[in-house]
């Protein structure tokens, strides 16, 4: 790494930021109640609610300190993915997760400063008398807030500012989990990626279409409409690069004969889960289709498939795959991995795919109660009752499959079957073998590692053990050529 | 496609003394230049040159605060666009008008000169950055010939501390100014502006200031040249990069109103 410190401070600050958060939960009037985007003038004034004081300041100082945590570990990513890569390491060996942690990286810096400059914003409007997001008359509970704040201040304003982190942050969350499936697919398939040069550029493409479409979450809070219309167009342009990234996925593992391991079962899950999620985008992206859409439980269905899921499966794929590496080798049981996965998926598709539906019904997002309310709107609530308890039953399902995945995890820290050294026959580098676990002492002076070919160098057609070369491996014919006396 | 491809430039000699350097004091002179000779191409290995060598972490110090910079480039960014923003903002209130709040605030003159100040700070601690890699007293210091570098670089340090903190002296003149004609910081939407902006300005130069202290106290405590080199030449670009930002921010402020 190349900044060592700094990434700890921001690990470690990132954890404080965590423990802000979550003691806001217990201060006079509880935790801010304005939702994560916590749109002024609701947030702007602690008089809206509770939480909206004391609560409200906690997740502002919360944000800020991960906002300042993440531009730091960012620094170090980038930095030691410019400057630090070993011998050999060309931009196009660079495996596709490096290059997911790249963009995301890049985004962060962007994004997050952006983030902070508006939380800084906020902050003066609550505490410091000024008016930025606060419109004139603004009438809270009754009373009138315009004598406190002076100016005509617009929350549209916050809107950009948020939404121009808010974009490219679920990007940030899901660029990682995108070059890790295409790894893991491949790997397990013992294929090469698809068009990995492919894979390199609409990696970096959604990156800049990312940063570029921040409005499409503001069609219907009064922006103007050729706005809109250009917003939409880069939106539906990012639809573009996504869809390559998913025909490289089927095409990598297209007529293979996988190992279906827990991790490529996550794998394909998040390709599943990315290609449900993601065809609602498009939807969502033309205004006029989200001028019903927009504050919906079709939206929340849209980007729970796509971010919370997917995003989790990615995560999961991580884990169940580079286990041995942080457990002293020990790998996570197949067996309940597999119960693990299939719960997950079942629970998945059960909770959030029938959220399209009642969101098409009219079910407004954000509600905590559907029963007794009044007149035609409790009428149309009342409809999605049903399928609303079928969500509810599979939430408690999706949420009980991580309890397998928690009792796995103990279970196997201590008593997992021991790895190889390269149990998955991978080709990157964090598997040779002078990292494995239990090699450290005897390696003291070898020589540099250096790279001598793109990843997932899998030979299809030579089957048996030495089908694949490593990165770091050496020993291709050309090489040996090579190393003669010249 | 052919089933490898060779890598690029491997170096397979052990060179591990070399690439961390052991304060300055490795075998080799701490310079860019090519001390083989003699035409025999002896770069410290067969790379190109400027990544590896003793001005590798250097450059990736350099590299870091680019990216640092870039991320405050974009704080400045939004809180600019907001400022545009906020002059366009405009509402019809109840008596059917056309109301537009924004009442240019009118810069303290003073902030000329504290603009000079900025600037003239900005050349001080561009001779000391220059300093710093001066070849003949970094070879000086090499061959253990005491710390000519530390001589010749504190006093421009010490002059780009001052103008700095004359600077803020400036900026707080300013907001004095302001305040004696009742203009706050809540006044009004230009005035959330104009403070808002020279405070967050501000903070960044207190944090530049800081640096600048850890960079003095540096020349005398850490023995390491290659350490001072780097908190050095960091601090300097901070600065120049808080200088260029000062300039278009004043520009913004007194012309942009
Ligand atoms: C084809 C690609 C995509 C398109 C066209 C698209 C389009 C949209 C649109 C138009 C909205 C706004 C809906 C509304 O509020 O009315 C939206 C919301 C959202 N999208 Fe996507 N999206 C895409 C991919 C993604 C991905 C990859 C993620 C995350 C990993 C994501 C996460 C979200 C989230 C979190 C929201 C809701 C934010 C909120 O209001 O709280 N989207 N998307
Ligand atoms: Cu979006």
């Amino acid at each position: 790494m190349a900044f060592p410190r700094m990434n700890a401070l921001g690990f470690w600050l990132t954890a404080l930021a965590l423990a802000v958060l979550l003691a806001s939960h217990f201060v006079p009037g509880g935790a801010a109640v304005s939702g994560w985007t916590a749109y002024p003038p609701l947030s702007a004034i602690a008089a809206t609610g509770p939480g909206q004081g004391l609560g409200l300041d906690l997740w502002l100082a919360s944000i800020a300190l991960f906002a300042i945590a993440s531009t730091m570990s960012s620094i170090n990513t980038l930095v030691t993915i410019v400057r630090l890569r070993c011998e050999g390491m060309t931009w196009d060996r660079l495996p596709l997760t490096v290059w997911g942690w790249f963009t995301a990286a890049l985004l962060s810096v962007l994004a997050f400063s952006v983030l902070l400059a508006a939380l800084l914003l906020l902050f003066c409007d609550r505490h410091a008398g000024t008016g930025f997001f606060i419109p004139p008359g603004d009438i809270v509970n009754g009373v009138v807030q315009a004598a406190g704040h002076p100016g005509n201040g617009s929350p549209l304003l916050w809107l950009h500012l948020f939404w121009f982190f808010g974009h490219p942050e679920v990007y940030i969350a899901i660029l990682p989990g995108m070059g890790l499936t295409s790894m893991v697919l491949a790997n397990f398939s013992r294929r090469r990626v698809v068009g990995y040069r492919l894979m390199i550029a609409t990696t970096l493409a959604i990156g800049l279409l990312g940063i570029l479409l921040w409005g499409h979450h503001m069609f219907v809070a009064g922006l103007n409409p050729f706005a809109s219309t250009a917003f939409s167009v880069t939106t539906l342009a990012i639809a573009l690069p996504s869809s390559a990234k998913v025909l490289s996925w089927i095409a990598t593992v297209w007529r293979t004969r996988p190992r279906y391991t827990t991790a490529m079962l996550f794998a394909l899950g998040f390709v599943s889960l990315f290609v449900t999620g993601g065809l609602s985008g498009p939807i969502l992206a033309q205004p006029i289709l989200d001028e019903y859409l927009h504050n919906t439980m079709f939206v929340v269905a849209h980007f729970h498939l796509i971010m919370a899921m997917a995003g989790i499966f990615g995560l999961y794929t991580a884990i169940y795959y580079w286990f041995p590496l942080v457990s002293h080798g020990r790998l996570l049981s197949e067996r309940l991995g597999r119960w693990h996965f299939w719960l997950t998926l079942y629970g998945a598709y059960n909770t959030f795919l029938p959220m399209h539906f009642t969101g098409l019904a009219g079910e407004p997002r954000h509600y905590a109660q559907l029963i007794q309310i009044p007149n035609a709107g409790g009428r149309l609530l009342a409809g999605t009752i049903p399928l609303n308890l079928h969500i509810t039953i599979s939430a408690f399902i999706l949420a009980s499959a991580q309890l397998v995945f928690l009792y796995n995890l103990a279970r196997s820290l201590r008593n997992g079957t021991l790895a190889d050294q390269n149990p998955w026959e991978a080709t990157t580098l964090e598997w040779h073998p002078r990292l494995a676990f239990g090699s450290a002492s005897e390696v003291e002076d070898e020589a540099p590692i250096i790279v001598h070919r793109p990843p997932c160098w899998y030979l299809e057609a030579t089957p048996g053990e030495e089908s694949y070369l490593p990165q770091w491996s050496a020993d291709a014919i050309h090489d040996i050529k090579r190393m003669k006396p010249e | 496609m052919p089933s490898t491809i060779t890598p690029n430039h491997t170096d397979r000699e052990k060179k591990r003394g070399l690439d961390d350097h052991e304060g300055g004091h490795g075998r080799r002179p701490p310079t860019d230049k090519r001390t083989g000779g003699g035409g025999d191409n002896d770069n410290w290995n067969d790379r190109p040159s400027g990544r590896r060598g003793p001005r590798e972490k250097l450059s990736r110090a350099r590299l870091g605060l680019f990216f640092a910079l870039a991320g405050d480039l974009m704080f400045f960014v939004a809180i600019v666009s907001a400022f545009f923003v906020a002059q366009n903002t405009s509402h019809i209130d109840s008596y059917n008008r056309y109301v537009n709040q924004w009442l240019p605030t009118a810069i303290p003159p003073i902030l000329w000169l504290n603009t000079a100040v900025l600037i003239a700070s900005s050349f001080a601690v561009e001779i000391a950055r220059r300093g710093m890699f001066r070849e003949t007293d970094v070879m000086d210091e090499w061959l253990g010939l005491g710390k000519p570098l530390t001589r010749r670089v504190l006093p421009w340090l010490v002059a780009t501390t001052a103008l700095g903190f004359l600077f803020l002296a400036g900026q707080w003149v300013a907001w004095r100014q302001l305040a004696i004609q009742h203009v706050f910081f809540s006044s009004n939407p230009s005035s959330h502006f104009f403070y808002l902006i020279t405070y967050t300005h501000a903070a960044h130069l207190f944090l530049g200031i800081g640096a600048l202290i850890t960079s003095l106290t540096a020349l005398y405590a850490s023995k390491q040249l290659e350490t001072r080199q780097i908190i050095v030449d960091c601090t300097s670009w901070y600065w120049h990069a808080m200088g260029l930002f000062w300039i278009f921010l004043f520009a913004l402020l007194a012309f942009c109103q």
